[in-house]
């Protein structure tokens, strides 16, 4: 069998196996949906007019900071997911299953592989599950063109991939499961400081830098330009950028992590 | 499959050209803690090995490094006629290993294990099907086939191990400490296992720190103590290794006891319980010169045993136990005598 159909096949295998798991304990993926719903339904009800207070011109409605909400929120989602990926990666590898795959001829990476294709696959899942949410509670996107649609999906498929890399490599890093969960914390929080909940000129001037120059921030108002149809300028570029240095560094460390000595 | 070979009992002279397993030098260090310090270890295709020796003695590394899971820091050492450290993958297509903790998927059931492993096996789907209900009905498992394998007792998940580590039906199998933590059924269970392995071809290096176990299962046994092999040979080679044999005479009569203790010159008394001791490794010809010297002097012993060492006797001989007290003579503790 060529290195390429090896990789493949063992591959799929690892993600048959990755998908049994989400199916059999479904609780695992839906529990890290309530914090995402959660702050969703919080922002809009409770501080909803506090909040579209602050952007526009100040006259905004309710049903404006829905709309600029929901694109963070969706954002927020995928970094939510992925904590869950690097806790069962951190799981996973404790066992004594993955020692078992380290001593087959089977294609190295196909454990990782596998976990990251399974955790892409979740983030798409748990976005469409959160997204059903917010238009059920009057999120619309109206101005958006087909092709602003096969952005946003992309857009939020490379986010998904590249956080998972960071997270797979946050819970080999890690000892156990906890210390994945902390080390990944991170994900969760990072939007939290982005301009998915408040526009960054409203925060303060010594916070702002941080604001600003983090991946979540352009990953935000890019999905937000695609979605409301209000443009990205070049959002896009900085989080496509982003997307595939995190990736491409999460790739790496994740690797030389897996391949070092288990203990 | 790969020629019978007999497992030869001597070392040096004309070693079998196949061996499953051979080692030089392997050396491990984690920090500054020195876990193998030299093991060459030589194991004939088709035989059982075993690698006795206490906690921490490097039991597992050794496992772990001829299985390719931990790269030794030095030395060598083939695996089915390949380099661990070049070609690994040749090593891992021709071995199946279970370890001292369970490698099973907890969240899965005992047929998806199965059906997982004909996958990574690459065996085709009917095929994979095929060999997952022969193993899972071998390994007593059809019934418990459908339920989650981290609801499985001990005993059954050691079972399902084996079953998930025979899918892709290896050459060489390594057993690191497989009756470890099992009740007493399970692991007569698992020593059936191992025999029906090896009836099938199947070279087995298996791990314990059972002087039973070793004795039972291994034609080969090498003592491992803090990194190096401090022996290697047949069980009764070990036994022989070691002092501790004798014969042992009983008297009620206290005049017999005087008599057969002068006929007796270099018996070993005690006068309390009226008790001779010979030393000696308790062959036939000892044997009867002792009796014959006994009938010579007209005397009858109320009770004659003959104890020959057992692998305690050589385990905490070679393996410098300090403060054990001497095993060879356990029902008489209080007499402890230097040889």
């Amino acid at each position: 069998m060529s290195f390429f159909s090896l990789a493949v096949r063992d591959s799929s295998t690892m993600l048959r196996r990755n998908l049994l798991h989400a199916r059999r304990y479904p609780s695992l993926t839906l529990n890290l949906l309530l914090t995402p719903v959660m702050l969703l339904l919080l922002f809009v009800y409770v501080f909803g007019d506090v909040m579209s207070a602050g952007i526009g011109d100040g006259d905004a409605d309710r049903s404006e900071y829905l709309a600029y909400l929901v694109p963070g929120i969706l954002m927020l989602t995928i970094g939510g997911t992925t904590i869950g990926s690097a806790v069962s990666v951190a799981t996973d590898t404790t066992e004594g299953v993955i020692a078992r795959f380290r001593t087959m001829a089977i294609h190295r990476g196909a454990v990782l592989t596998g976990h990251v294709v399974g955790s892409v696959l979740q983030c798409v899942t748990s976005v469409v599950l959160v997204g059903a949410v917010a238009v059920a509670i009057g999120f619309r996107t109206v101005n958006a063109t087909v092709l602003e649609w096969v952005l946003a999906v992309g857009l939020l498929t490379l986010v998904s991939l590249a956080l998972t890399w960071i997270a797979v490599g946050m819970g080999l890093a890690g000892p156990n499961a906890e210390a994945a969960s902390n080390n990944a914390m991170p994900l969760m929080v990072l939007p939290l400081v982005s301009s998915a909940f408040v526009p960054v000129d409203a925060m303060p001037g010594w916070f702002r830098p941080f604001a600003e120059y983090q991946p979540f921030t352009p990953a935000v108002e890019t999905l937000r330009g695609l979605l409301l149809g209000s443009g990205i300028g070049h959002n896009g570029w900085l989080a496509v950028a982003w997307c595939v240095g995190l990736a491409v560094l999460g790739h790496a460390w994740s690797k030389s992590l897996f391949n070092r000595d288990p203990k | 499959m790969p020629s019978f070979v007999m497992p030869t009992s001597r070392k040096g002279d004309g070693r079998p050209p196949q061996a499953a397993v051979s080692a030089v030098g392997l050396r491990k260090s984690y920090g500054d803690r020195t876990v193998l310090d030299g093991v060459d270890l030589h194991v004939p295709a088709g035989s059982v090995f075993a690698l006795l020796g206490p906690n921490g003695a490097g039991k597992t590394t050794t496992v772990k490094i001829l299985s390719t899971l931990v790269t030794a820091d030095g030395g060598q050492a083939r695996v089915a006629g390949h380099d661990i450290a070049t070609s690994p993958d040749g090593v891992r297509a021709a071995i199946g290993v279970t370890g001292q903790f369970s490698a099973v998927d907890g969240l899965i059931t005992g047929e998806e294990n199965m059906l997982l492993m004909a996958d990574l096996h690459h065996l085709p789907k009917r095929e994979g099907r095929r060999v997952a209900a022969e193993l899972l009905e071998r390994f007593d498992l059809t019934d418990a086939a459908k339920k989650p394998a981290q609801s499985y007792s001990g005993g059954m998940k050691r079972r399902l191990d084996i079953a998930m580590t025979l899918v892709g039906d290896p050459r060489i199998v390594f057993l690191d400490e497989p009756t470890t933590g099992l009740d007493p059924r399970s692991r007569h269970t698992m020593w059936q296992i191992v025999r029906e392995l090896v009836a099938g071809g199947v070279t087995v290096l298996l791990t314990t720190q059972y002087l039973e176990e070793a004795d039972e299962l291994a034609d080969r046994i090498a003592v491992l103590d803090d990194g190096r092999i401090v022996a290697e040979g047949t069980a009764e080679e070990l036994k022989r290794l070691v002092p501790g044999g004798h014969v042992r005479l009983r008297f009620s009569d206290p005049a017999a006891y005087r008599s057969a203790a002068s006929a007796l010159r270099d018996a070993l008394p005690d006068d309390e319980s009226l008790e001779l001791r010979i030393p000696g490794d308790g062959s036939q010809r000892e044997l009867r010169a002792v009796l014959d010297r006994l009938d010579s002097a007209g005397v009858e012993a109320d009770e004659l045993t003959v104890h020959t060492p057992d692998l305690d006797d050589v385990f905490f001989a070679l393996t410098g136990s300090t403060g054990v007290p001497d095993r060879s003579d356990r029902s008489n503790q209080s007499k402890e005598d230097v040889r």
